[in-house]
């Protein structure tokens, strides 16, 4: 398979820190594949995802993404790539006034989806989260984790090339967290690249074939895929 | 791209406080009386230009009413005699002692006051050089004749008219100016306003232009209404005035009134201030944007 992301010596410092978030990142992801990010809070685990869908861009090193060179990217090209990556945000990022409906909405509309070709898609993401009862409810007025839900429905509705979901099980019940991985195991046999950071260790067993990344302190470990087909037990 | 019900919904209009609506209105309203007072004034310009242009009067001023009146037959017959006269009327003398009433009350019927004889000459074709030459042929006739342009005597009413389409235009211009403040002020408080919204739309990959169109229809939209109040406002106004201008009967006051002309030029106001501020509202969202990751 043809690697779909690629980071060669990644480093990232935020402006107000004095100490590197993350450092000597490298690895690969192939197109088609499932992983985990795992990692204990404040390893990394969100900054790294950040650098994957564009949201941050390295201090140094050189991050590919589908073939090009994320980090030299010109501003206007940016919409095209952050298109074809879903994003499920740990804070899920729903635009507060608008309904559930329009919040899943918004990537189709965005890409320029006829209006009459909006409408049957959102349905049958509603009804694929449990919440086609809520469609005009605005975020608000929803519970965590029907909003991570409505977060979900819109990272995927699109059918992106790679899905990135920061802890995308935390604020739902274990039933729950099934399905959406079934969700996201569906849209991976489809052919999308799923990148999942949590914390939940009871996730990582039930992906046949998933990889496991683990980040400590800023730092990869393991990042050759050895600790493919993760333990049933947490990693101390 | 968003569909217009769409567009709408992903500004919020609640955290808006419609302001610019009003805003604009009140500036359209101000704008809307500037340009038809800068209107209303080239048209009385042009009036009061058509009524004197090449008109001319020639006083004939004797003490001796039997030589007066003998210049005054000489230069009528001369000026009537002449190409570039059209028309040459004596003033009725009756008439000319009636206007003169206010000044000289009843001295304006005294035989020994020598009040000039006056002719009221049209040129046929208005010019310069026809006025220097009918000058000529009346200095000729009768040394006591003189020859006076009315344009000249109304040279100073012309000036503080052409001062106040001046006044006016820059007026209007500066409206414009001013609008385009507003505008970018509100699109940059509208930025500041929606950045969460708008950090969202980017990571889903949505482009400065789509962004930059929110807002440029939605302050387009509250141009284009608050423009229409505004102006609707304003033209029942200028209609109002101008109805009282008609009743006073001055000529060169009704020589001011709007034109058909005029009435689609004010009312295409609003539509050029959407345009205006669509255009300002784009370059402002787009500037800033570039400014963001």
């Amino acid at each position: 398979m043809a690697n779909i992301v690629q980071f060669e010596d990644v480093g990232l410092r935020y402006p107000a820190s004095d100490a590197d978030t993350l450092s000597a990142i490298n690895f690969t992801l192939a197109s088609g594949g499932f992983y985990f990010l795992t990692g204990q809070s404040g390893a990394g685990k969100t900054s790294l995802l950040k650098l994957i869908y564009l949201a941050q861009r390295p201090t140094h090193g050189v991050i590919r993404l589908f073939g090009e060179d994320a980090g030299a990217l010109p501003r206007k090209r940016l919409p095209g790539f952050r298109r074809r990556i879903g994003v499920v945000f740990q804070d899920f990022r729903l635009v507060p006034h608008l309904s559930a409906f329009d919040n899943i909405a918004l990537p189709l509309r965005l890409s320029g989806v006829p209006e009459s070709d909006v409408e049957a898609p959102v349905r049958e993401m509603l009804a694929w989260v449990g919440l086609s009862e809520r469609s005009d409810a605005p975020p608000p007025t929803l519970s965590g984790g029907e909003q991570q839900r409505i977060a979900i429905a819109r990272a995927v509705i699109g059918r992106p090339e790679i899905l990135v979901a920061d802890e995308p099980t935390g604020n739902v019940d274990p039933d729950m967290a099934a399905r959406l991985l079934h969700l996201f195991e569906s849209l991976n046999r489809l052919g999308t690249t799923v990148v999942v950071a949590t914390h939940d260790f009871h996730l990582l067993g039930r992906i046949q074939n998933a990889h496991m990344m683990r980040i400590e302190a800023g730092r990869l470990l393991d990042p050759t895929g050895a600790l493919r087909n993760p333990p049933k037990a947490p990693v101390a | 791209m968003f569909s217009t019900a769409a567009d709408r919904r992903v500004l919020d209009d609640r955290r808006g406080t419609r302001a610019m609506t009003w805003i604009m209105a009140i500036m359209l309203f101000l704008t809307v009386l500037a340009a038809a007072l800068g209107l209303g004034t080239v048209n009385a310009a042009d009036a009061l230009d058509r009524q004197l242009a090449g008109r001319l009067t020639v006083q004939v001023v004797s003490a001796d009413p039997a030589v007066r009146d003998r210049d005054t037959r000489a230069v009528l017959a001369a000026l009537r005699g002449m190409p570039a006269v059209s028309r040459a009327d004596p003033v009725d003398s009756a008439r000319l002692t009636e206007m003169l009433r206010p000044w000289l009350g009843d001295a304006s019927t005294d035989a020994d006051v020598p009040l000039p004889s006056l002719i009221d000459v049209d040129l046929s074709v208005p010019s310069e050089e026809a006025t220097a030459r009918v000058a000529a042929g009346v200095r000729a006739t009768a040394a006591s004749a003189r020859v006076d342009s009315q344009s000249r005597w109304l040279s100073p009413v012309a000036d503080f008219m052409r001062t106040l389409i001046y006044a006016a235009a820059a007026l209007v211009l500066l409206m414009a100016a001013a609008t385009t403040a507003v505008v970018l002020l509100a699109a940059r408080a509208g930025l500041e306003t929606h950045r969460d919204t708008i950090a969202i739309l980017h990571m889903l990959g949505s482009t400065d232009v789509q962004v930059a169109r929110l807002f440029q229809r939605r302050i387009a939209l509250d141009t284009m209404v608050g423009g229409v109040i505004g102006t609707l406002a304003a033209m029942l106004a200028i209609w109002a005035v101008t109805g009282q201008m008609a009743g006073l009967g001055s000529q060169l006051l009704s020589g001011g009134v709007l034109t058909r002309g005029d009435w689609v030029l004010l009312a295409l106001l609003p539509l050029i201030f959407a345009l205006v501020a669509t255009l300002a509202a784009r370059i402002a969202v787009l500037g800033r944007l570039r400014q963001v990751q």
